[in-house]
């Protein structure tokens, strides 16, 4: 079997994963899948591995249960397939196993989640440690997923996990380094712009429109674009600059947002809290003579020293606005206009 | 009456002696909560504000008395502070830190509700009993002493709502975020619970985002008690994307589950006022109560 060694999911059904009966055709095969792009990444090395004939397949997974606030196991017997599809169809074949977070996952409690998904005598205690070891690589690893899609029995009763998949938690890789480099050379389903904006440590998303938005904190900003989609308006991107945003920051936030050529409005929605409104002004302005924006500007400014940030805007003949559904109806109404 | 922190709530602070930590402390002061000491490993002996700052939080309760306590130091190193705060029997914690690892924070977690110790956030602005103690970073000015409960996933957006509260003359009685991580301790039923017994909240105002499900628990638990207050609700993020986080490392819409839609939804058949912009969320709660069933 030749499987290409990809970071994102799917691979099977984009036809990188092949079969090959002998070294020739392995060489081959290997050609051909190391020439793909899956899902926008170029296949740089493939895993050539034994082809198992499967009698049944399974599925085990450990997640993050945001609701329990804990890592629970699910497995289903239905195997190899979409797991989404079986949880939304027949919620009742997902087995579900919580871990405690204090004494871990016991071999025991492998063995009872082994039972639940069918296995009995030598294959459960396999299955058992395969479910153990699974939970000792999330730990160790820092991940929010561990999938094995299918965990396969061979002819001979062997059970193993075939496929193998780990999500690794983007706040631990102060900890787990080896993936920090790892994700600095790729990132799957990112734009370019995205790419650069996660450089500059921005929390940015590339959308369909034409409406630029910057906003500081990540729920006002989901609020203006949801503002600019109510006054029937497209937004461009969420870009938030964070609490406290410097100069700097919000400068590197422009430069983003200007640099997709869809833009042609740009609405920026500040509430000062820690961050300073005269500062967000006076940023403003210095980008603008040092970048000269040329499409307008729609810029509203409030909270702490507001009467400071507008009177600078105002002086440079930038007007500023109060409420955040006029700012929202003023930028929508000049798309309109410049359309 | 409010929740949680009041005029007598004393509080140590974890990161005293970092920029986040000794700017806030100075607000936190300038506000009138009591800090009663800080938390720097090393920096022992020293003081911040007026404050005294020890080593461990073992030494720093043989010379004060403490309640609650509020966590600035870095991610690598909350979940130490966090732990720490939670074996010297502070109640509550706020965790301010934003970026902690999910495997901590589930640890962190699991044992404080052992111990029956409340946590709020991480990635939180903290909470605020206007005119008694403010335990986080948000701008004190855009609040004032008033009936309605206000309990966030956000931080700007809480602003934006607690200054329109305000300006509408209705004020908070406490507001707090729960946090924007995956994994976070009070969820929206904790505070409801503990507003519908606070004499000072005459009704709720929630701020919910993408991703996750606290909305639809809340929901539920709304709907099952025939909760006795009014509860206006905005959800932010009808017009995200699946499959992309929105800033917070929480809110992200996985499949078909966590989307804005099925949380309005589930709100309003529990008898939640909805409002679809930030700014009708005063006019809502000021509205004369509709008489449904």
């Amino acid at each position: 079997m030749i499987k290409a060694q990809v970071l994102v999911a799917g691979r099977g059904k984009a036809g990188a994963i092949k079969p090959a009966s002998s070294p020739e055709e392995a060489e081959q095969v290997a050609q051909t899948i190391l020439s793909m792009t899956v899902k926008g990444e170029k296949v740089a090395k493939v895993l050539v591995e034994e082809q198992l004939a499967s009698r049944y397949e399974r599925y085990v997974s450990i997640v993050v249960d945001r609701g329990s606030k804990c890592y629970t196991i699910l497995c289903s017997t239905e195997g190899g397939v979409d797991i989404e599809e079986v949880a939304a169809l027949h919620p009742e074949k997902i087995i579900r196993y919580r871990i405690d977070p204090v004494l871990g996952l016991q071999e025991f409690e492998g063995r009872i989640v082994a039972k639940q998904l069918g296995y009995s005598g030598a294959q459960m205690t396999q299955v058992a440690s395969i479910v153990t070891k699974l939970y000792q690589i999330m730990l160790q690893c820092d991940g929010e997923l561990i999938e094995s899609n299918p965990l396969i029995e061979t002819k001979a009763g062997e059970i193993i996990p075939a496929d193998l998949r780990i999500l690794v938690d983007d706040n631990s890789l102060f900890r787990q380094k080896k993936f920090l480099e790892r994700s600095k050379t790729f990132e799957p389903d990112m734009t370019e712009l995205e790419i650069k904006a996660r450089e500059k440590g921005l929390a940015f998303v590339e959308l369909e429109g034409n409406v630029g938005i910057i906003g500081n904190g990540a729920g006002l900003v989901m609020a203006t674009l949801d503002m600019i989609i109510d006054y029937k308006g497209k937004p461009a991107n969420f870009c938030d600059v964070g609490g406290g945003a410097s100069e700097e920051r919000i400068a590197a936030a422009l430069e983003i947002v200007l640099a997709n050529p869809k833009v042609k409005v740009l609405l920026i929605n500040i509430m000062g809290g820690i961050t300073r409104c005269d500062d967000v002004a006076r940023a403003i302005l210095n980008i603008q003579k040092r970048m000269g924006i040329t499409i307008p500007m729609v810029i509203r400014l409030v909270g702490t020293n507001e009467k400071e940030g507008q009177k600078i805007l105002a002086s440079a003949n930038i007007p500023s606005l109060n409420s955040m559904e006029e700012a929202a109806a003023k930028a929508v109404s000049l798309i309109s206009e410049a359309t | 009456m409010a929740i949680l922190v009041g005029r007598k709530t004393g509080a140590i602070v974890w990161g005293i002696t970092g920029s986040q930590g000794q700017f806030h402390t100075q607000l936190m002061l300038e506000y009138g909560s009591k800090i009663v000491a800080g938390i720097t490993p090393g920096r022992g002996g020293q003081e911040v504000h007026g404050v005294p700052v020890f080593d461990t939080a073992r030494e720093a309760l043989e010379k004060v008395h403490a309640d609650a306590s509020i966590i600035f130091v870095p991610a690598p190193h909350a979940k130490d502070a966090t732990l720490e705060a939670i074996a010297a029997n502070l109640n509550p914690i706020i965790v301010i830190t934003e970026g902690i690892p999910v495997k901590d924070e589930i640890l962190i977690m699991d044992i404080a509700k052992q111990k029956g110790i409340t946590i709020i956030g991480p990635n939180t602005p903290g909470i605020i009993t206007p005119g008694q103690c403010k335990l986080g970073i948000m701008p004190s000015h855009i609040f004032k002493p008033g009936k309605v409960g206000l309990v966030s996933r956000s931080g700007t957006l809480t602003y934006e709502i607690a200054a329109s509260l305000t300006n509408a003359g209705l004020g908070q009685s406490t507001c707090l975020g729960v946090g924007g991580d995956p994994v976070v301790g009070m969820s929206f039923v904790d505070v409801f619970k503990m507003f519908r017994k606070d004499p000072a909240t005459k009704a709720i105002a929630m701020i919910g985002e993408i991703g996750g499900n606290a909305e639809e628990m809340a929901a539920e638990y709304v709907n099952k008690t025939k909760y006795p207050k009014p509860i206006v609700a905005y959800i932010a993020g009808r017009g995200a994307p699946p499959g992309k986080r929105m800033g917070h490392a929480g809110a992200i819409i996985t499949g078909k589950a966590g989307t804005a839609e099925t949380k309005i939804e589930s709100l309003r058949a529990a008898g939640v006022r909805i409002a679809l912009k930030p700014g009708e969320i005063a006019k809502l709660i000021k509205r004369p109560k509709l008489t449904i069933n």
